[in-house]
């Protein structure tokens, strides 16, 4: 019996796919707002529209990949923590690099 | 292999449990598997975010961008990954004509998605902005479409899933396959969350 319903926790169930979905679409639908109607300054609008995909992320981590930290789902949440860590290495070193280069080899 | 293509019911909880062990170490294999996957992707970004001022005189991202296609192909994408979703738990009740239902159903909205992709490509191409134009256009024709290849990549499984449930219902095997399509499809969702933020909010500001 427990056994069942670890299951059905573990591929989520309709309220929690619609719950994602509902998130989603606001999470998506508000940065395009923003970037459509233009009302704040650029940096402002790209540090707001970052922090929306960034919290996105995690709602479909959360409601579609159902990532959590139960004994059973550890080591796929412990994979995706490392694999984070790589990926902001690797894109914020290359680009800092890259265009410290670029900026140090001015004429 | 034939004592999983007996009755469902039959055997399921024992086919059930056997599965569980074999299932989810495959299961964890893939997961790792779009770990790395996610490691390309990081590059091709890297790659973008370094060639994105690099236009060679012609066009930028504010030039070609049109954010209200960009926005139905997304929800084209979301709407997918939850009727993916609906598919998978009808899968887990044992209701076949339910999985194969809603996988039909996400089939569509991922063909909707690349038949606008490919829309968006031809257009930009036919008005001479293709990938050889700039570091800019070689850069986006490569992060996109490297998306745009995955997406393609999962309907082709997609396809074959719902042939392999049609023969042979829904095995231990196939369930297995099916949550392994589930991570890979809304992982792919996940890219394009970035991709949408990155390249066309981004480029459109």
């Amino acid at each position: 019996m427990s056994h069942g319903h670890e299951h059905a926790a573990s591929h989520g169930s309709v309220k929690s796919y619609l719950t994602g979905f509902v998130l989603s679409v606001i999470l998506t639908v508000i940065p395009f707002w923003m970037v459509m109607n233009g009302g704040l300054n650029p940096h402002d609008t790209l540090l707001t529209i970052a922090g929306f995909a960034v919290v996105q992320i995690l709602v479909h981590l959360k409601y579609f990949l159902h990532l959590n930290f139960s004994s059973e789902g550890r080591v796929n949440s412990l994979a995706f923590l490392f694999t984070a860590l790589v990926i902001v290495l690797l894109v914020v070193l290359s680009v800092w690099i890259i265009f410290s280069a670029d900026a140090l080899m001015m004429p | 292999m034939t004592s999983h293509v007996t009755a469902l019911h039959d055997t399921h909880a024992h086919d059930d449990h056997e599965h569980h062990d074999s299932g989810a170490s495959v299961e964890l294999g893939f997961w790792l598997y779009l770990m790395t996957d996610c490691i390309l992707f990081a590059s091709a970004f890297a790659s973008y975010a370094v060639l994105v001022g690099n236009v060679n005189g012609g066009v930028g991202g504010h030039d070609i961008f049109e954010l209200k296609f960009v926005l139905i192909e997304t929800f084209a994408l979301l709407f997918s990954s939850i009727t993916y979703g609906f598919a998978m738990i009808s899968g887990h009740k044992g209701n076949k004509a339910g999985l194969l239902g809603w996988l039909a159903v996400t089939f569509l909205f991922g063909a909707t998605f690349i038949g606008m992709e490919l829309h968006e490509f031809g257009a930009l191409i036919a008005e001479g902005h293709g990938p050889d134009k700039s570091a800019f256009l070689s850069g986006f024709f490569a992060l996109v479409g490297m998306h745009g290849l995955h997406v393609t990549a999962g309907l082709i499984w997609m396809a074959v899933m719902m042939l392999e449930v049609i023969k042979t219902g829904l095995t231990g095997r196939a369930m297995t396959r099916l949550n392994c399509l589930s991570m890979f499809w809304h992982f792919l969702d996940i890219v394009w969350i970035c991709v949408f933020t990155v390249v066309y909010l981004k480029g459109a500001i």
